[in-house]
């Protein structure tokens, strides 16, 4: 079992020169000799192979059948494509083993457009690397820059220029110059900054909820999200959630932009399973509507689970405990989700008497 | 069998013994697995109530309690309704195969016939929810409407085309494909498991029967075209992307790369 090289030491690099040869770790320090040479030689390229087709006439004229071949088939594809193109009817379902239901007219279109180009492209590849050339050729870098005399005709012809327009003469023509120059860049620049849109305002901080959107000083009922009906407190049974958005966010200049932020998710749990006193006394009966917006990126927080009332977020599973003022218990989101504080009107039905307390959705600037 | 002899010292006989084991093993197990209890007869009982109480008794006591009024490892079922018995045991989810966060669905155990004795038995115990009418749960409402309700209420969790989601900690939103329009209603009426509850007064019988039509629309699964890869999204899309779009790139780079013999 002993070999060359063990710490036994049958045989070890000891009385080598040192520098040239590994040094093993339990030889400690080692001064070397600097067996390194101050310059390699260079090795040049390998020996030229000749390739089967270069030597065998055989084998040159098989390469050419396989090139030829591998265009025909494109061809082919190519005549195929258009067949299917106006013969497949554009409807016809098909059954295609591990893909299932699929459309047969798209799925010859595309198979077919696939063999055309990719057979292009192989034929021309085999062609390259059984036929053309492959002898290893070295080309030289040459210098970029140009002759020292068209350097200076250059140099030359700059400073002629520049004393046929008086322009070192003149000073007031070269301030006045460098001046308009320099401001025609700035109305271009303002335009394109003005292009990004007006600045936000308060848009990112107010909801659709809040009294400066209220018809007739009304405050908004909780409507069902897409049915736009009013919701009564009745209605909400434990267990239950309900999508909600405010009163007459369609009528609002752009429903789309309000929606994003106004969204709310209506829940209702025994009032003894919530531990948070503030969620108590912003709910109704255990009646609680929190903002549907996440507080990570703003994805809708939609996901509820009304045995272990969490909500998740289903963009990065940020979770949030309802029980517990909408903390968040996992993933990445910072902030628990805003509560919306509601009430119910007259009529049993739900209402939000203020917006929400804070801003909705993620970070921003402004907020922090 | 000096042959045999012979071979019990090549390399394979370990694992072929140890995969005859597991086989035995398995099949005695399935034999013996409690799933397989069969339903007494019941057409001896006198009304559907008491047929049902004989069945609840043979199957669901064990956990549910002998009166259902739940136990350590499941809920009391007082008030849960008819509806929820049927959607329970007429999607196999009950009698629940083994314990887990969540019931799967299984081939069903019981006729209907006798899920809806136990049905009557479990709607005597207290008021609750009853199986829909077939009005409101054989499709034919408005697709397109149902389709708006099912993407604020329902595609979150089971996935803009049905397909199903995970939640937290192991539970999952199930595939909505191939699932009975009645088991949907009662999905909705009753909540089961993690999913919240979908009263009448929340979605109205017509909103429920539409959102049936759609998911019946969804479930003609008409593709137009190309690999759907389940319908989840975006995460499994871009991993097939990466493992073979660019597997096969590195095989094109490496063909091109080759000198040629």
């Amino acid at each position: 079992m002993t070999t060359h090289g063990t710490p036994d030491g049958a045989h070890t690099p000891m009385n080598d020169e040192h520098g040239s040869t590994a040094v093993r770790l339990d030889q400690g320090h080692i001064q070397g000799t600097g067996g390194i040479p101050a310059q390699f030689q260079n090795p040049g390229l390998p020996p030229h192979v000749e390739r089967m087709s270069d030597i065998d006439p055989k084998a040159a004229k098989r390469a050419e059948l396989q090139v030829a071949s591998m265009f025909i088939l494109s061809i082919l594809g190519s005549l195929a494509c258009l067949v299917a193109y106006f013969v497949i009817p554009t409807h016809q379902q098909i059954w295609i083993p591990a893909i299932e239901n699929g459309n047969l007219s798209h799925l010859a279109i595309g198979l077919t457009l696939a063999i055309s180009t990719f057979f292009i492209g192989a034929g021309a590849v085999h062609w390259a690397k059984t036929l053309m050339p492959d002898q290893e050729v070295v080309e030289e870098r040459h210098p970029l820059h140009s002759t020292p005399e068209e350097r200076q005709a250059f140099a030359r012809a700059l400073a002629e220029g520049d004393a046929a327009a008086q322009l070192s003469r003149r000073p007031l023509l070269k301030m006045t110059l460098a001046g308009a120059l320099g401001l025609f860049a700035i109305p271009p620049i303002v335009q394109l900054v003005g292009g990004l849109g007006p600045l936000p305002g308060d848009d990112l901080s107010t909801t659709f909820w809040d009294s400066k959107y209220w018809t007739n000083g009304k405050a908004p009922r909780l409507m069902r999200d897409p049915e736009m009906t009013p919701i009564k407190a009745s209605d909400v049974t434990i267990g239950s959630v309900f999508h909600v958005l405010p009163e007459g966010i369609m009528d609002s200049e752009h429903p789309l932009d309000e929606k994003g932020k106004a969204a709310v998710l209506l829940m209702r749990l025994h009032p003894d399973q919530i531990k948070s006193q503030k969620e108590r006394d912003w709910g109704y009966h255990g009646i609680v509507a929190y903002s549907k917006i996440c507080t990570h990126v703003g994805c809708p927080v939609g996901l509820y689970e009304q045995t272990t009332h969490h909500l998740l977020c289903p963009c990065h599973q940020s979770t949030f405990d309802v029980t517990d003022d909408c903390k968040v218990i996992f993933g990445p989101a910072h902030r628990p989700l805003p509560q919306l504080k509601i009430a119910v009107d007259a009529e049993g039905y739900l209402i939000a008497e203020h917006g929400f307390a804070e801003a909705v959705g993620p970070s921003f600037w402004e907020r922090g | 069998m000096k042959t045999l002899a012979a071979k019990r010292r090549h390399p394979a006989a370990l694992f072929v013994l140890l995969l005859a084991a597991l086989l035995t093993m398995g099949t005695a197990y399935a034999f013996a697995s409690p799933r397989t209890t069969a339903a007494p007869s019941t057409a001896a009982a006198a009304t559907d109530e008491e047929a049902g109480k004989a069945i609840f008794l043979a199957n669901c006591a064990s956990c549910h309690g002998v009166l259902a009024q739940g136990g350590q490892f499941a809920p009391s079922l007082a008030g849960v309704g008819a509806a929820s018995v049927d959607f329970q045991m007429g999607t196999g989810r009950m009698p629940m195969v083994r314990p887990g966060v969540q019931a799967p669905r299984e081939p069903r155990l019981f006729d209907q016939q006798q899920i809806n004795q136990v049905g009557a038995y479990i709607a005597s115990l207290a008021p609750g929810p009853a199986v829909p009418s077939t009005e409101y749960t054989e499709g034919g409402g408005d697709a397109a409407r149902g389709g708006e309700i099912y993407r604020v209420n329902c595609a979150m969790c089971h996935n803009a085309s049905g397909a199903g989601g995970a939640l937290t900690r192991g539970k999952y939103a199930p595939s909505l494909r191939g699932v009975e329009g009645k088991h949907i209603y009662e999905a909705m009426l009753t909540g089961p498991q993690s999913m919240p509850v979908f009263k009448d007064t929340n979605l109205s019988p017509t909103d429920k029967k539409d959102v049936i039509t759609f998911l019946q629309e969804v479930d003609k699964g008409e593709n137009p075209g190309g690999y759907a890869l389940g319908n989840i999204g975006p995460v499994p899309e871009g991993m097939f992307a990466w493992t073979f779009g660019i597997g096969l790139m590195i095989l094109a780079a490496i063909w091109l790369g080759r000198k040629a013999a």
